[in-house]
């Protein structure tokens, strides 16, 4: 699985763009930030409060509950500002 | 239609004048262009920099330029949207309706610039001199959005 981070998310976990293989649980791009979260470090300080972060999934914008496989490409940013 | 997401300047009057070009049926042209300014929230900017989701961006553009000329009766369309590092005064943004009557130009382009700020992935961060600093998203914004929802 491809995971991205944009912006200050990038900058707190300090790389953005990583290949992950998390465990079979992680369906859910929620499951996958808990996942990423119990790793400490940047990541528990980038994901402390998710209502401020967006998802995409394959480069569509998403749901933390929609489902997540090996295959996809997920992205967490925070809401854009562009223009 | 087209969009473009690049990192060098361009002309806008050029643009403009290529995007109507050899098209008599266009009877208005309605033209927005977004500037680097150099204060924003109280603070001086001395540059802005443009961060933004390659792929997803140009999808994202696509998606808002069909949208528009499927709501309105559009002759020719463009968005140019730059990314990286820029001064005050440079240009950030182009968004362009062409129509025969102005109408529908008007509309297009502010619907295309107000899609755009709530739906392409761009992040700006700004050098105050004192630092950087990630420009909040404003609910101004996601409003101004919200009322093209049919």
């Amino acid at each position: 699985m491809k995971v991205l981070y944009f912006a200050w998310l990038r900058q707190r976990i300090g790389i953005g763009e990583e290949a992950i293989d998390p465990p079979a649980d992680v369906t859910t791009p929620r499951a996958l930030v808990d996942w990423l979260v119990a790793k400490g470090g940047g990541y528990e300080k980038a994901f402390a409060d998710t209502s401020a972060i967006k998802v995409a999934i394959n480069q569509e914008f998403a749901d933390y509950d929609a489902p997540i496989g090996k295959g996809d490409e997920v992205a967490f940013f925070p809401p854009v500002t562009g223009g | 239609m087209a969009v473009r997401v690049q990192r060098g300047e361009f002309d806008v009057g050029a643009e403009l004048k290529a995007l109507t070009k050899g098209n008599p049926q266009i009877g208005g042209l309605c033209a927005f262009t977004g500037l680097v300014r150099d204060v924003n929230d109280g603070a001086s900017v001395s540059t802005l920099t443009l961060e933004h989701y390659p792929g997803m961006t140009e999808k994202m553009l696509e998606r808002i330029e069909a949208e528009a000329n499927k709501r309105w009766d559009l002759e020719a369309s463009l968005i140019i949207h730059r990314y990286g590092t820029m001064n005050p005064e440079e240009v950030i943004v182009l968004t362009a309706a062409a129509s025969s009557h102005r109408g529908d130009a008007f509309a297009a382009c502010q619907f295309m610039m107000d899609y755009l700020k709530t739906e392409a992935p761009f992040w700006k961060v700004e050098d105050t001199g004192d630092g950087t600093r990630w420009v909040d998203s404003r609910d101004s914004d996601q409003e101004a959005r919200e009322r093209w929802k049919d």
